[in-house]
């Protein structure tokens, strides 16, 4: 509508204040990077106005949506951007503020890193260098990526540009809504167990969640080490593909980092996709929303008239992934959290002893959920407790990998809601359980590695966003991007 | 889980929590681990481990040669407490 809006005046204008309006034409929300690129080159727009443009929607919104927590300063702007360039090149990003930039204030919203400066380059940082990114800042996010609402940020929470009484999802909640409100063109995020694809769901946009393995983690602050994925955001499923095939660099210095080779393997044995199946009893269970039900059977339906195979399957471990994850996950994040010490960087709290300073330097620098899961996580690996939880979860883990692996070789995709509500209410969900409920759908593919991406669905009555979440075998992305481009056509029509 | 427990548990996880926390954490995790133990219904034997390393004893050459101290300022920068070129530490023993 609003574009519809702008296009409209736009005739009316004269000549002399079509010129005026010529650096506020560019609708991050209605144009592609492969359209913007075009016009980089063309010089019909210049990196510098597109940069303008983003801090001015900054100003203009984020009091409101509260996305980006800090604008940088002296944004890179690159000389000139011709056919070699990269499709990214001057186009406006925004990054979670877990990711780092040497030099550049990274605090995983968390009161521990506060004043916090990263001292070294992310693999993503050193991408976006060869690549002339336009960085514009960091974006808001639960505290240390621990939460599914960004609400436990230092920053205060994110709201959602939809409707500002209602929460974004999280982790991501920042990247999410600075791109659903045209902040920036795209974001980068972090996904453990939906931390992309919930918020990207609830904020009506597009959210990838890579092949374990095939975004560096290097320069990620780790918060569940074998779950942690690097995935974009974005207006559009070919837009989420440019910035994938960008930042899928093999990386000598991230030892889980598979090297392109191994990831073609999987490639050359995957290549239809025309099946889709549907964990139909696990849909089905308590707690989904009517009305997402409803939108992903209609949804789907559609991909059915347009010639996909639709095809229930079984897969009875599958809802045991929750659980699962949250007893592998705040293990990690444990000991993840431990080296946040109070004595190498970061916050200190001083004591009269060395142990004194590592509890009152986390006990005062932690927020209650990050507490709670370094204590749950304890608890599950403490001894006379960890067969019980943390091995019988592991287990379980490989079990559910296995199930999934193997439903690939009779199915091309798998397709379920991306969360089981649409945006709630802030405070409408309190305990931790019924918000840990909301990654029930995404987390399956964390335990096992295999991509995923959140698709926008329509909105419901209220004018609140679906989404359609695919997965697909190891290292096959594309078959997302293909299948997510038929759908993103077909929920146009 | 009991109140001690909990007390227990913080002081292995390195957090002060006052005995009126300490209820709080106790409500939070009898709900948590009631949805955590539905996972013992499952049978399932630890030797069904499914392998999902795709990555394993990932070696490459030693063979970047960085000037000595050439990260010290930065890393120093950052830290809380210095003395000279160390991290101050206070007497562990």
């Amino acid at each position: 509508m609003r574009n519809k809006f702008i296009r409209k005046s736009h005739y009316k204008m004269t000549w002399q204040s079509q010129v005026l309006f010529k650096k506020y034409m560019i609708n991050f929300k209605t144009t592609t990077i492969t359209e913007l690129h075009k016009k980089l080159i063309s010089g019909e727009v210049s990196s510098s106005e597109l940069v303008q443009q983003s801090k001015s929607a900054i100003s203009e919104k984020n009091g409101d949506i509260n996305a980006i927590i800090e604008v940088f300063d002296g944004t890179f702007i690159p000389e000139k951007i011709t056919e070699k360039s990269s499709l990214l090149a001057g186009i406006p990003v925004a990054v979670k503020d877990n990711i780092l930039f040497k030099g550049h204030t990274v605090t995983a919203a968390s009161n521990i890193l506060a004043e916090y400066k990263a001292t070294y380059n992310s693999k993503i940082a050193d991408i976006f260098n060869t690549s002339e990114v336009s960085l514009i800042g960091r974006a808001n996010m639960d505290e240390m990526a621990m939460g599914t609402t960004t609400e436990t940020s230092r920053y205060g929470s994110t709201k959602n540009p939809v409707d500002i009484t209602r929460v974004p999802g999280g982790s991501s909640g920042g990247p999410a809504a600075a791109v659903a409100s045209g902040m920036v063109m795209y974001a980068l995020g972090s996904d453990t167990g939906g931390s992309i694809r919930q918020p990207a769901s609830l904020c009506g946009v597009v959210g990838m969640k890579p092949s374990y393995g095939a975004v560096s983690r290097r320069g990620l602050m780790a918060m569940s080490s074998s779950l942690d994925t690097i995935g974009p955001f974005a207006n559009s499923v070919e837009d989420a593909e440019i910035i994938f095939n960008e930042i899928a660099e093999y990386d000598e210095l991230d030892a889980t980092s598979v090297s392109l080779e191994k990831r073609a393997t999987y490639q050359d044995k995957n290549k239809n996709n025309k099946i889709i199946g549907i964990p139909r009893s696990f849909l089905e269970m308590d707690g989904i929303q009517n009305d997402v039900l409803e939108n992903f059977n209609k949804s789907i339906e559609k991909m059915k008239n347009l010639g996909y195979e639709i095809i229930d399957i079984d897969l009875p471990l599958l809802k045991h992934s929750l659980a699962v994850y949250y007893i592998v996950q705040p293990a990690e994040v444990s000991s993840n959290m431990a080296r946040y010490d109070g004595i190498r960087y970061g916050l200190h709290k001083d004591g009269d002893n060395i142990l004194d300073i590592y509890k009152n330097t986390k006990t005062s620098g932690y927020g209650d959920e990050v507490k709670r899961r370094i204590m749950l996580g304890t608890y599950v690996l403490s001894s006379g407790y960890s067969d019980e939880y943390y091995y019988k979860a592991n287990a379980l883990r490989g079990a559910i990998t296995r199930e999934i692996h193997e439903a690939f070789n009779n199915v091309d995709i798998i397709a379920t809601p991306t969360a089981p509500s649409t945006a709630f209410k802030f405070g409408e969900k309190k305990d931790p359980i019924s918000l840990y409920l909301e990654d029930v759908f995404t987390v399956p593919y964390n335990l096992t590695g295999n991509p995923a991406i959140s698709i926008p669905s329509g909105v419901n009555n209220d004018g609140l966003p679906f989404g359609m979440h695919f997965s697909a075998p190891m290292f096959c992305e594309k078959k997302l991007f293909e299948i997510g481009k038929d759908f993103e056509n077909i929920i146009k029509q | 889980m009991n109140k001690e427990e909990i007390l227990k548990l913080a002081e292995l996880a390195r957090i002060n929590i006052t005995e009126e926390e300490a209820d709080g954490y106790k409500k939070d995790f009898e709900g948590i681990l009631n949805y955590l133990n539905s996972i013992q219904s499952v049978d399932i034997e630890f030797s069904q481990f499914y392998e999902t390393n795709l990555t394993k004893n990932s070696m490459r050459d030693d063979d970047k040669i960085y000037d000595s101290g050439s990260f010290t300022d930065v890393l120093l920068a950052e830290a809380p407490e210095i003395d000279g070129d160390y991290f101050k530490v206070k007497k562990v023993l």
